[in-house]
């Protein structure tokens, strides 16, 4: 990988809301050489005075809609760059954006075998580009997603997950609500735990490949926990987020 | 692009206190941190400290390895240094405790041919640095951060750390070193990252 990564001038293409603090905006790229599903982008704001910052998403789109691309923020109430993003750039608004970068904590549909999912909050973004390319290919391997989310408004992704997930080509959603459920909720209702991570991989095996992303907290039990069901320690890919992702 | 672009609307926050020494020690891209994040590529191993050994192999006249005990009673001095992640956090002033490379590789004699260290950690994961960038006191195996053993989630019992460079190269539970003559790309160095990386130049990514 000798070429640089340079900086691109992004079109934001449109923006979408996923809940009341997350948002989705696409992004076209004039010279996008396309993506692994799990990758990220880096983005750069400047101000008129020079002064600037740099962020980096987890790309939520599939490689086939390249050389669109989206990414999905939540709003970090203090943060410098989310409320920027949510507050003040609408369609038509251009963005220095820079990528693919990462190549450990990706899949693509030409792996084949099992996959489990897990993702707490926001750290479904990089496991929805897999799932979005993963139907998109067409692949059929059995694959799960464990996905934690505080109330049941706060689920990123809720109706396409659904969706996807009702289509019979292997994957299925199982979500918890850590802080609260609505009267007649059927999911789990706690912190993702050795017996919950038991249940969602009994269908699927132990020889699954397995991706997580979110909180660090989230990543840390949820990984050791794999590692005590007797999932090799090779085949658990994590990628965290700790308080400071603004 | 030649001309910087500016990003419509932005203003940003700049700086919480204004501080001149504190802007003077964020490097490019970065953004200051209270918090410590923890980012790795997979789940965090235990080795029991009684089966933990360290050992410094390749081109030395001497190969060696400590057990946990040896290693703690080498001689240690506590470091307060900045610390960037290619991620984009700065944490400025964090306070480690252990033990320089110099003293590590003064037991072992480093062969003249020597050039390149590898780093490596339980868990497979490896990284390069070049000799010259680790000696005289710009690494150190820590122990301990903010007067206590280091946790296992930010590379306990114990990790490399090089301030001057991004902190993926700061290897988590470490437990050896080679030397080569030759350079080799390590884990991340070998998927797109730096192989320097070194934040002030903001050698985030192959080719920066």
């Amino acid at each position: 990988m000798a070429h640089s990564l340079d900086w691109q001038l992004a079109t934001v293409a449109g923006v979408h809301d996923e809940t009341d603090a997350v948002r989705s905006f696409s992004l076209t790229l004039p010279a996008w050489t396309g993506h692994r599903p799990g990758q990220h982008v880096d983005l750069r704001l400047t101000a008129e005075d020079g002064y600037s910052v740099e962020r980096s998403y987890s790309i939520a789109s599939e490689p086939e809609r390249s050389p669109e691309v989206d990414i999905t923020v939540e709003r970090i109430p203090d943060g410098e760059v989310s409320p920027f993003l949510h507050d003040v750039v609408i369609p038509g608004d251009r963005l220095e954006v820079r990528g693919p970068i990462g190549g450990y904590f990706v899949w693509e549909a030409s792996q084949p075998g099992p996959l489990l999912l897990v993702g707490g909050g926001s750290g479904v973004v990089p496991l929805m580009a897999m799932i979005r390319h993963r139907a998109r290919a067409g692949a059929m391997n059995p694959t799960r997603l464990l996905l934690s989310s505080r109330g049941p408004g706060e689920i990123i992704y809720r109706e396409e997950l659904d969706r996807l997930s009702a289509t019979q080509d292997g994957f299925q959603v199982a979500h918890t609500l850590t802080r609260e459920q609505l009267p007649g909720w059927t999911g789990y209702a706690r912190r993702i735990d050795e017996a919950m991570l038991s249940e969602v991989l009994a269908p699927i095996g132990r020889e699954a490949r397995v991706y997580i992303c979110g909180p660090t907290a989230l990543v840390e039990s949820a990984a050791n926990a794999l590692v005590r069901i007797g999932l090799a320690p090779s085949r658990i890919r994590t990628e965290r987020f700790g308080p400071t992702g603004t | 692009m030649t001309q910087r672009f500016v990003t419509r609307g932005f203003v940003g926050r700049r700086r919480d206190d204004g501080s001149a020494d504190i802007a003077s020690r964020t490097p490019p891209g970065q953004y200051i941190t209270k918090d410590f994040p923890v980012l790795s590529a997979g789940p965090t191993p235990r080795t029991p400290l009684e089966q933990w050994t360290f050992t410094i192999q390749g081109l030395v006249k001497q190969p060696v390895a400590w057990s946990w005990q040896e290693f703690l009673a080498l001689p240690s001095r506590e470091w307060t240094v900045d610390i960037s992640c290619v991620t984009k956090w700065t944490k400025l002033d964090m306070r480690w405790r252990g033990v320089s490379l110099d003293t590590l590789l003064e037991g072992a004699e480093i062969d003249d041919q020597a050039a390149f260290v590898i780093a490596w950690s339980d868990g497979g994961y490896t990284t390069n640095l070049p000799l010259p960038d680790v000696l005289n006191g710009q690494a150190f195996v820590a122990y301990e951060y903010d007067g206590a053993p280091l946790a296992a989630e930010h590379g306990g019992p114990a990790r490399l750390v090089v301030p001057a460079r991004y902190f993926w190269k700061s290897a988590k539970w470490i437990r050896g070193m080679r030397l080569q003559a030759e350079d080799q790309p390590g884990f991340w160095e070998s998927l797109g990252y730096h192989n320097r990386g070194d934040q002030w130049r903001e050698e985030r990514y192959s080719g920066d």
